[in-house]
């Protein structure tokens, strides 16, 4: 068969299609995306219709996920890695309430943070929530490990965490496609039990987990994707998690080393694998893409005798994503380094595009707050999305980026607390995401506060995304009880400027919740779909 | 045969047109390849790369390493010298002139030239103007790729079937224009020497 040159993230994505997933449940979120973009054009899954659309939060794409697993029904659920903290509540419960059709939790990490606000890693969570974790080291294990993950989800009914890294999402690279598998047919749970966790029964599925956590430590043991490679060198054990497997073998290949090797791409850890491993080696080196996850266990586990080291004796560095030169520096060898940095270059950060409605809606804003306080004295709360560039130069009119949604929550502390004026700025999608409840608590408590939805009518930062809440903003706000002269819409256009700031002013002197709504589409969304009507024009 | 390229340039600018083209010639011709990109908030007007491998053996890193890199092929003179200490002593540069200037602190492009020129081994050119002159402004990612082709082991009529694979749906006339491009490139390199 021909390979398919692909993303890690596109390889996953096919994989679950061949593998017979019949639904999909995501909200975008970088290096996660193109999972579900991928499913989306992908010929086989618009054959079968599989469920293919967007999700308003992680939380309700799982929840939604083991909703079709309750069927019967194979699907995956797909998320950012702080994604998985807002579907966590779900997440932590479905490894109780376990799958029936199998059920795949994808959650792309980014370490070194190149798009998001932390870089936490989500084997923690696999490992708190006592399911198994793949982690797949290249594109045709992200492909082949769907299948993999299926089988073993439907074997101990239970979900199982497939996580990637941004080198791996968004690496390329020739796949190749086995068999399709058809879809499960309907079958409801045979115990009627199985999704009910009232206390009584959660106590029986804890013990249930607990109990099975040998056997999914066995499957770890002989799994084909967990192996040893051995090597002359016994004075060092290499043991590569994952992605990081690559940069271990780019360094051993490059310097011929012959250390043995020990890959682990399926959790929990394989224990026997392990300790038969170390020993015999004088010393372990702990690879691992993220926090030091094997090498914490592996320091209580141990011969005392034998040194471990890895992020947590410096090693490596704590925090970062791994690359084939911290590994060469790691086995003492000397690493090719180019020259230096020219001086004439200088940065060039992300910047708000040329035309982007933001710039319009920051610069009323500033204006606006003028009359309250002096330039550098703006204390503007703000969310996650394009819109956080307005945090730098030459905009500076936002202060803080902390998680989804928490722009309108913390300015409504910060309100509780007497400041004056105001203002939280959040994006449409994000708004849609965890901006809801947020404002029903100022509407229940009668905040003094002016909420800025800016509504380019798209999830702009990820690419240009629909949302759930598309078109309806203010009859969300109404429905939540803000009063409808309080909810101001306008176009954030120069030529609107006068007008813009005078709404803001009006606003902001209105005690009580204020939504205002700038709304002109995404410079990026429009030119494509002019593109795309010129083209179909020209058919 | 194992070559890392580094592809570098602005948001927008084509870079991961080029990637894919390169990519596909290498599948097309039996060689791996891995290929990373950047998506997300980077894209917005700020400087992109992508790291390219291709190979008749097994790949590992999708990463290139510091001092590793065979060529960096740049739409963008700043971008180029930006992974200047990813290049192999022996490794080529090939970079269009034509500056894209978003910032407030953009380097003088004399200062940028001369940098480029320090390199040995090196390919500087005009590729919006050449570009510009074929009557198709945005086929300048596919005139830097021409240049590029005389340095990478693939043969050219490879990069040719590519266009055709990568562009085909877009129309014949478009297809046309690339391949036109790509031999402009080429034919600069060529006459460098």
């Amino acid at each position: 068969m021909k390979k398919l040159m692909l993303l890690g993230d596109e390889a996953l994505a096919q994989g679950v299609v061949d593998a017979g997933c019949s639904g999909v449940f995501a909200y975008p979120g970088t290096p996660s995306t193109e999972v579900m973009e991928y499913i989306q054009k992908c010929p086989e899954a618009l054959q079968r219709d599989i469920h293919r659309t967007w999700s308003s939060n992680e939380k309700t794409a799982v929840e939604e996920a083991v909703g079709m697993s309750y069927t019967g029904k194979r699907t995956m659920s797909c998320m950012k890695h702080v994604g998985l903290n807002v579907a966590a509540d779900p997440f932590m419960n479905s490894a109780f309430v376990g799958a029936n059709g199998g059920h795949i939790v994808t959650v792309a990490d980014d370490p070194s943070m190149h798009s998001s606000q932390n870089e936490q890693d989500s084997r923690f969570y696999a490992k708190f929530a006592m399911i198994p974790c793949m982690e797949p080291s290249n594109q045709q294990e992200c492909y082949d490990m769907a299948f993999h993950a299926y089988e073993i989800s439907e074997k101990y009914k239970l979900p199982v965490m497939m996580r990637l890294e941004t080198r791996l999402s968004h690496s390329r690279s020739g796949v190749e496609r086995r068999e399709m598998l058809a879809e499960n047919e309907l079958k409801l749970p045979e115990d009627r039990n199985q999704f009910m966790l009232l206390p009584a029964f959660a106590r029986r599925k804890y013990k249930h987990l607990i109990a099975i956590q040998p056997d999914l430590t066995e499957e770890s043991e002989k799994s084909p994707y967990n192996w040893v490679e051995e090597g002359k060198d016994s004075s060092l054990g290499i043991i590569a998690c994952g992605l990081a497997y690559n940069y271990v073998k780019e360094a051993t290949t490059r310097y011929n080393c012959e250390y043995p090797i020990l890959k682990i791409s399926q959790y929990p850890i394989p224990v026997k694998m392990i300790e038969k491993f170390v020993d015999g080696c004088t010393k372990i080196l702990v690879v691992e893409e993220g926090q030091p996850l094997v090498e914490e266990m592996l320091k209580g586990a141990i011969p005392k005798n034998t040194k471990i080291t890895g992020r947590l004796d410096g090693t490596f560095t704590r925090d970062g994503e791994m690359d084939p030169n911290k590994v060469a520096v790691a086995l003492g060898k000397e690493t090719l380094s180019g020259e230096g940095l020219p001086e004439v270059v200088t940065g060039r950060p992300p910047a708000l595009c040329v035309g982007c409605p933001h710039i319009d809606s920051y610069k009323a804003l500033n204006e606006a707050m003028k009359s309250y306080v002096e330039d550098g004295q703006r204390h503007v709360f703000s969310d996650i999305g394009c819109y956080t560039l307005g945090f730098l130069p030459p905009y500076n009119a936002i202060n803080t980026c902390l998680d989804m949604g928490a722009s309108i929550t913390m300015a409504k502390g910060a309100a509780n607390a007497g400041l004056f004026p105001t203002v939280a700025v959040i994006g449409d999608s994000t708004f849609c995401h965890s901006g809801m409840t947020g404002l029903l608590d100022c509407i229940y408590d009668k905040t003094n506060l002016v909420i800025i939805i800016l509504d380019n009518s798209t999830t702009g930062m990820t690419g240009g995304q629909d949302y759930t809440g598309f078109g309806k903003l203010e009859n969300i706000c109404i429905g939540l009880g803000v009063e409808k002269e309080h909810i101001r819409v306008v176009t954030p256009l120069s030529r609107q400027f006068e007008e813009n700031v005078k709404v803001l002013k009006e606003e902001i002197e209105y005690e009580g919740v204020s939504v205002i709504i700038p709304r002109r589409e995404c410079v990026q969304t429009m030119t494509r779909r002019m593109r795309a009507k010129k083209k179909q024009e020209a058919k | 045969m194992k070559q890392d390229i580094i592809l570098a340039g602005v948001g927008g600018q084509g870079i991961l047109t080029i990637a894919a083209i390169i990519g596909q010639a290498a599948l097309d011709n039996g060689l791996n390849m891995k290929q990373a990109e950047v998506h997300g908030m980077s894209q917005r007007g700020g400087d992109v790369q992508s790291h390219l491998r291709i190979s008749d053996e097994a790949i590992y890193s999708d990463l290139i390493a510091k001092g590793a890199c065979d060529m960096i092929l740049s739409v963008e003179p700043m971008e180029a010298l930006r992974y200047k200490p990813f290049l192999a002593k022996s490794g080529w540069m090939i970079t269009n002139s034509t500056p894209f200037n978003n910032i407030p602190n953009y380097p003088q492009q004399d200062a940028l030239e001369t940098e480029v020129k320090s390199i040995t081994n090196h390919v500087l050119l005009n590729a919006d103007q050449i570009a510009k002159n074929l009557g198709s402004a945005r086929a300048m990612n596919i005139v830097m790729l021409g240049a590029a082709t005389k340095y990478l082991s693939i043969p050219y009529k490879s990069f040719e079937v590519a266009l055709q694979t990568i562009f085909g749906r877009k129309g014949q006339k478009i297809v046309d224009m690339n391949i036109k491009a790509l031999a402009a490139g080429r034919k600069f390199a060529d006459e460098k020497l």
